[in-house]
């Protein structure tokens, strides 16, 4: 089969195949995303009230939304709530979670080194060495732009 | 006198027979529109096992235990068994029928295995190479999710063009001894490239493939699509189901008339979430074993075209941007008056 006729096919498949609404996925990616962050200023906001400082606050906010995360994606709730807020829910450090959580609990059976160990960021990899790469980068530019 | 048929087909002179078949599904399966047809639904996706791995073996081991049984025969009376599943190196296959002792033949034609198994198990009959032969699939939702996309716990939205695994197996004993159901013919499909490559839309991917075998089906057997009761096709879902509409017409058969895709078939799409319908090779498997053939025993259908397609990719051909080919087996069922 000729290119211009996968191509015309490829075409035609594209404007038949329905595709999620756009607009109402990001209004319900603003609702998960604004709910989740509420409740990360509400756990700052009472740590400081507790006379601990931004920092010591800010680690505790991290804390608490990676393990509700984590225990959310045990009970399989976690899926349900990203599959109504998209992003909303994956953005935030709680999606980063969930995405360390889930292989860890899929691949136990496999064993503790070649299943959790091998494949616990199957998923997270390529945002942790990424991230990483470009943090570094960025921290060289900084320090050359701060000597200048 | 030959039964070479065509360019692709053969129609069996000395039909075999299906004088057995059995299915087990899972929960969800049984909760759909077929649910009380189903031999056996499980309480749970994990039937009583630890792994998903596991929980599809023992899935094939019962239904081609049951289908024995339902042909009255003994493992021992079985020549052959074609097999497949759709996981690495067909493992569901392989520990699944361990303990059957019988000489087995391992498949893969993705969710097409149904149709290649039944049409081998046909020739091998026809040809008088065995009297019983036993042809089983499988698919489960949550081993195939493992190994072809996130962990199950992941969240993610699924694209509205996505399918969902059918966890279920269907078991058929092919034979030369008489029933009420035979196999007259089969056409044989070809890898078919339209250079799909979003393995999220696997109706659109192969559409073409159960296209160019029911166009080579009817050109051979110079049919018309009325006469068959139904062309079933495996796992197309709805849009694939369109598309093969669509392109069937550009070759000038309409069969929207005829036309029943199990996948459309074994899912609820409004109340149970799955999106583009049901795929697998459990789900041609268990759609035919559970309701099709029931269908011609009783006499509601007189000939059909089952279809089932695959998709022929793996997470490496995907990730080295290969598109996703498609291939479909057709096979003739008919009642025996």
């Amino acid at each position: 089969m000729d290119e211009a006729k996968k191509k015309q096919y490829n075409q035609y498949v594209n404007e038949i195949t329905p595709k999620h609404n756009l607009v109402l996925n990001m209004v319900k990616a603003f609702i998960t995303g604004g709910i989740i962050c509420t409740i990360g200023q509400a756990i700052i906001n009472f740590c400081m009230a507790h006379n601990m400082d931004e920092q010591t606050s800010g680690s505790w906010t991290t804390l608490l939304l990676i393990f509700a995360s984590v225990v959310l994606t045990g009970f399989n709730i976690f899926p349900q709530i990203a599959k109504f807020g998209g992003a909303g829910a994956l953005v935030p450090i709680t999606g980063f979670a969930n995405s360390v959580a889930s292989p860890a609990i899929e691949f136990k059976k496999e064993g503790q080194v070649f299943g959790i160990g091998c494949k616990i960021f199957t998923i997270a990899g390529p945002v942790i060495l990424y991230g990483i790469c470009t943090s570094s980068l960025l921290g060289f530019v900084y320090y050359i732009i701060s000597r200048l | 006198m030959s039964n070479i048929l065509g360019k692709q087909s053969l129609k069996f002179e000395v039909p075999p027979y299906i004088i057995g078949t059995a299915n087990i599904v899972g929960k969800k399966e049984g909760e759909g529109p077929l649910g009380k047809l189903f031999d056996v639904v499980g309480e749970d996706d994990l039937f009583g096992e630890e792994t998903w791995e596991e929980a599809e073996s023992s899935m094939q081991n019962k239904a081609a235990s049951w289908a024995i049984d339902n042909a009255k025969l003994t493992k021992d009376q079985i020549r052959y068994i074609f097999a497949g599943d759709l996981l690495g190196q067909t493992i569901a296959t392989s520990f699944g029928l361990l303990n059957f002792n019988v000489p087995l033949f391992g498949l893969y034609g993705a969710c097409s295995t149904a149709g290649e198994s039944l049409s081998l198990a046909a020739m091998t009959v026809a040809a008088g190479y065995a009297e019983n032969v036993l042809a089983v699939t499988s698919s489960h939702f949550a081993s195939a999710e493992k190994q072809f996309r996130y962990p199950l716990e992941y969240g993610n939205q699924r694209p509205l063009a996505a399918s969902w695994t059918v966890t279920g197996s269907g078991a058929f004993i092919v034979s030369s001894k008489q029933g009420k159901i035979k196999i007259s013919g089969i056409t044989t499909g070809k890898i078919i490239d339209y250079g799909i490559k979003d393995s999220m839309n696997m109706g659109a991917a192969m559409a073409p493939a159960a296209c160019d075998t029911i166009y080579q089906n009817l050109m051979d057997f110079s049919f018309q699509p009325e006469d068959y009761d139904k062309i079933v096709t495996g796992d197309l879902g709805y849009i694939g189901s369109d598309i093969l509409i669509d392109l069937l017409k550009e070759k000038g058969f309409d069969i929207s008339i005829q036309h029943m895709d199990c996948g459309k078939k074994i899912f609820d799409q409004k109340t149970q979430d799955t999106h583009a319908g049901g795929s697998g090779c459990g789900c041609s498997a268990a759609t035919l074993s559970a309701y099709l053939l029931k269908e011609i025993e009783m006499g509601n259908l007189k000939r059909i075209l089952f279809v089932p397609t695959g998709a022929l990719l793996s997470t490496v051909s995907f990730n080295e941007g290969q598109s996703v080919p498609g291939i479909a087996h057709g096979v003739i069922i008919e009642r025996c008056e």
